[in-house]
C-alpha cells in the first residue's frame, strides 16, 4: 500500500516536471490557429467581414467570435478551405457581408483625378501612387481590388475593371463539366 | 553506327506513323505572304518588348523586339517591309485568345539587313556564343520553345558529359526533323560543332528513331565526312511513342532516369532538338537569325502534303492554300501531332517558332464519343511512360483535390496522351491533368500575391503606428519644452523683485 502511494507520487512528480519543462521549452509564440486562418484569407484587407482587415478577422475566427462565411472576396473556395482547416461544416456566404464577384482592379481616370490624396490614405496595401495636387495612379500588380478607394474619392474617378484573361493566365476548362453524362454513378452532379 | 546497349522507359505505345505521306517531296519554300503576324511571345518565359513603332521600315532579319529578362529572346522581321500594327491578334494557343503581335506588311523585295557571319568560333568565348544565340532569337524548335541559350549554359556547378541531339520525332504525322536530317545533315553538324564548343561536352549522341533509315544514313554519311567532330555517334532508338520526350529519350540513350523536379543537367546531360541545332548553325555561321522554320503540313484532307520552309508569321491559311487543302469545319485541325497537339481556333493564325506540324484531318480518327465511367482497368498506369498513376490523378483532379494530385506527382506528367489513348472508357485524362496543372499554378500565384499584400498591409500598419508614436513623442517634447520655459519665466519673475531690491 505504502509502496504504491510512493510509486504513484514519484511518477506524478517526474511526469509533472517533464510536462513543466516541455511547456517552457516548446512554448509556441503567437496564435498558430490565427496564423493558419490568416494564410487562407485572400488578404484584400477590404473589411467586408466587418473586421478592420484579414488578420483581425482571422483572430476573431480563431477565438470563435466570428463565423467562417464572412469573406466575399475569398468566396466559396475560402469557406471550404476554412471549413477543412477547422473541421466544421462549410456554409454559404453570409450575404450581409456582400456577394462573391470576379476579381477586379481599381483604375483611376487620370483626366478627372484632382490629386486629393484621399484614395492613397484609404488604400490598405499602399497600391496608389501620387502626391497632393498631382495625378494619382494605381500600381496594378499590387491592387487587391478591395474597393476601399471608391467611397473617399470626391470626383468619382476610380473604376473597378475586371482583370482580363490572357494566354498566360488562362486555365484549362474543367473537363468534368463537359464529361460523363450517361449512367454515371461516380460523377453525376 | 555504334550500337551500345540501350536502355528503355516504362509504358509507351506502338503507334501507326502516318509519316509516309509528307516525306515524298523535298522541303519546299513557302510563298512570301503579304502580311506577317509575329506574336511577341513565341517562347517559354517573358514576352519580348517591341523596339519598332508602327510605320517603321524594317529589313529582313532586323530585330523588332528585344528580350525582356533572363528567360526571353529577341524577335526579328522575317522579311523586309513596313510595320503596320502592334496590337492584340489571335495567336495559336489552346485558349484561342489574343496576345500582342507585331504585324509587318511585306514589300516583296525580301531585302536582308547586313549580316555578320562568324568564320571561326574559337575567336569567341562561350558566353559570347550564347549571347549571339539569344540575339538570334533561337528557342527549342521541338515544340516547347525554351530559350536555347540557357540550355547551352551548364553553369559553374555542372559538367556536361553527354549532349543528345533529339532527332527522334516520335509523334505520328510529323516529319520536319526527318526531312531536315535527310537534306541538311551538314548544316545540323555545323550547329552541333557550336554546341559542343559552348558546352565543352565529352560525348555526343545523335538519337534517331529506327523508322527513319534515310535520316540515319544521311547523318552517318555527313558525320563520316567531318573528321573534326569527335566522340559523336548516331544511335538508332527503337520506335516507340514517346521516345522523343526529353526524359524518356535520356532513359533510352543513357539508361539514367532524370529525378522528379530535377533537370537533365543534374545528370550531366543536355538535350537539344535537331531543328534547333540547325538554326544555331545558321545563326552563327551565316549570321541569320531565326526567321523561318520547317513546318509539316499533312493530314487526310491535304492534297499536296509535305514540309515547307515557312517564314514566321505566315498566316496558316496561306500555307494550307499552297498545299491545296480542303479543310472542312468539323475536321480535326491540329497544331502539333495527334497525341500532344491542340485544336486550332481558326486558320488565320500565324506560324510561330514552335509550330512543327499543321494537321488537317486524321486517317483513323475515332468519332467523338461521350466518356464513360472509369472501370479501374489500370491500362493507363501501364501505358504511362513517366510511371505515374493516371487513375489516381484522375480521381483527385476530378474532385479538385489539388494537394492530392501533387502528392501523386502531377507535375511529372509530360502530357504525352498515352493514358487517354488506351482508356477503354475514352476519358480525356490528359485534359484533366492539364486542368489540374493550370488550377494549381493559378492557386500558387494567388497565394504569392496575397502574401505580398499581407506584407504590404503589415508594413503600412507598422508605419502608421510609428508615425503615431513620433507624433506623441513630439507633443510630449513640446509640452516639456513649454513647461521648462514656463518654469524658467516663473523663476525669473520670482527672482526679479529681489534683484530689483538689490539694485
Amino acid at each position: 500500500m505504502l509502496t504504491a502511494i510512493i510509486a504513484i507520487t514519484l511518477l506524478a512528480l517526474v511526469l509533472g516536471l517533464v510536462l513543466g519543462y516541455a511547456s517552457i521549452k516548446f512554448k509556441v509564440e503567437g496564435d498558430p490557429i490565427a496564423d493558419q486562418i490568416d494564410k487562407l484569407l485572400p488578404q484584400t484587407q477590404c473589411g467586408q467581414c466587418s473586421f478592420p482587415g484579414c488578420r483581425p478577422y482571422a483572430e476573431a475566427i480563431a477565438a470563435g467570435e466570428a463565423d467562417i462565411n464572412r469573406c466575399p472576396p475569398g468566396g466559396e473556395a475560402t469557406i471550404e478551405a476554412l471549413a477543412d482547416l477547422l473541421e466544421v461544416e462549410a456554409k454559404p456566404l453570409d450575404d450581409e457581408c456582400g456577394v462573391e464577384k470576379p476579381k477586379t482592379l481599381a483604375v483611376i481616370d487620370e483626366d478627372r483625378c484632382i490629386g486629393c490624396t484621399l484614395c492613397i490614405q484609404a488604400c490598405p496595401v499602399d497600391a496608389i501612387l501620387g502626391s497632393a495636387k498631382h495625378m494619382h495612379t494605381v500600381i496594378a500588380d499590387e491592387c487587391t481590388g478591395c474597393e476601399l478607394c471608391l467611397p473617399p474619392c470626391p470626383v468619382d474617378c476610380i473604376d473597378m475593371v475586371e482583370t482580363e484573361v490572357n494566354p498566360n493566365t488562362w486555365r484549362w476548362p474543367d473537363p468534368a463539366r463537359i464529361d460523363i453524362k450517361v449512367g454515371d454513378k461516380n460523377g453525376a452532379e | 553506327m555504334a550500337q551500345n546497349k540501350l536502355g528503355t522507359f516504362p509504358g509507351g505505345l506502338k503507334l501507326a506513323g502516318h509519316k509516309h505521306r509528307s516525306t515524298q517531296e523535298a522541303i519546299q519554300k513557302a510563298p512570301l505572304s503579304k502580311q506577317l503576324i509575329l506574336p511577341l511571345q513565341q517562347h517559354i518565359g517573358a514576352a519580348s518588348t517591341p523596339i519598332v513603332a508602327v510605320g517603321d521600315k524594317v529589313l529582313k532579319g532586323q530585330k523588332i523586339a528585344r528580350a525582356d529578362g533572363h528567360v526571353s529572346v529577341y524577335l526579328h522581321a522575317p522579311s523586309s517591309g513596313t510595320v503596320s500594327a502592334i496590337d492584340d491578334q489571335p495567336i495559336p494557343h489552346p485558349s484561342g485568345l489574343s496576345a500582342l503581335c507585331i504585324t509587318i506588311d511585306t514589300d516583296g523585295e525580301d531585302r536582308w539587313i547586313e549580316r555578320a557571319p562568324i568564320s571561326d568560333i574559337t575567336t569567341l568565348s562561350e558566353h559570347e556564343i550564347r549571347q549571339l544565340i539569344r540575339e538570334a532569337g533561337i528557342v527549342g524548335l521541338g515544340g516547347a520553345g525554351f530559350p536555347s541559350y540557357i540550355k547551352l549554359n551548364p553553369g559553374v556547378h555542372h559538367h556536361v558529359e553527354t549532349l543528345i541531339l533529339n532527332g527522334v520525332e516520335c509523334e505520328p504525322y510529323i516529319t520536319c526533323d526527318d526531312m531536315l536530317m535527310r537534306e541538311r545533315a551538314q548544316g545540323i553538324l555545323d550547329g552541333l560543332e557550336i554546341m559542343q564548343y559552348a558546352l565543352r561536352v565529352k560525348n555526343t549522341v545523335i538519337a534517331i528513331e529506327d523508322n527513319k533509315p534515310e535520316a540515319i544514313a544521311a547523318m552517318e554519311l555527313a558525320l563520316a565526312s567531318r573528321a573534326n567532330i569527335k566522340n559523336t555517334n548516331v544511335v538508332a532508338v527503337p520506335t516507340r511513342y514517346p521516345a522523343g520526350s526529353e526524359k524518356q529519350l535520356i532513359q533510352v540513350v543513357t539508361g539514367k532516369q532524370v529525378p522528379s523536379k530535377g533537370l537533365p543537367l543534374d545528370l550531366g546531360i543536355v538535350c537539344h532538338n535537331i531543328g534547333t541545332t540547325y538554326a544555331i548553325g545558321r545563326a552563327i555561321n551565316n549570321g541569320e537569325p531565326l526567321i523561318s522554320r520547317i513546318v509539316t503540313v499533312t493530314g487526310k484532307n491535304v492534297k499536296k502534303p509535305g514540309n515547307f520552309e515557312t517564314l514566321l508569321g505566315t498566316p496558316m491559311h496561306e500555307l494550307l492554300a499552297f498545299c491545296d487543302t480542303d479543310r472542312k469545319a468539323d475536321d480535326p485541325f491540329i497544331l502539333g501531332g495527334p497525341m500532344m497537339g491542340y485544336n486550332l481556333s481558326g486558320d488565320h493564325l500565324p506560324v510561330t517558332k514552335t509550330a512543327n506540324c499543321i494537321l488537317v484531318g486524321v486517317d483513323d480518327g475515332a468519332p467523338a464519343s461521350t466518356p464513360m465511367p472509369c472501370i479501374r482497368c489500370g491500362d493507363c498506369a501501364e501505358a504511362c511512360p513517366a510511371s505515374l498513376l493516371p487513375q489516381q490523378l484522375y480521381w483527385h483532379a476530378r474532385a479538385k483535390d489539388l494537394e492530392k494530385t501533387q502528392e501523386y506527382n502531377l507535375f511529372d506528367c509530360i502530357e504525352c496522351g498515352c493514358c487517354s489513348y488506351v482508356c477503354p472508357s475514352k476519358i480525356p485524362l490528359v485534359h484533366y491533368f492539364r486542368f489540374a496543372k493550370t488550377e494549381t499554378m493559378t492557386q500558387q500565384l494567388e497565394t504569392q500575391k496575397s502574401d505580398i499584400a499581407r506584407v504590404r498591409h503589415e508594413n503600412r500598419l507598422s508605419r502608421h503606428e510609428l508615425e503615431k508614436q513620433e507624433k506623441e513623442e513630439r507633443q510630449r517634447q513640446r509640452k516639456l519644452a513649454l513647461a521648462a520655459t514656463k518654469a524658467a519665466k516663473e523663476k525669473e519673475a520670482a527672482q526679479s523683485p529681489e534683484s530689483g531690491k538689490e539694485d
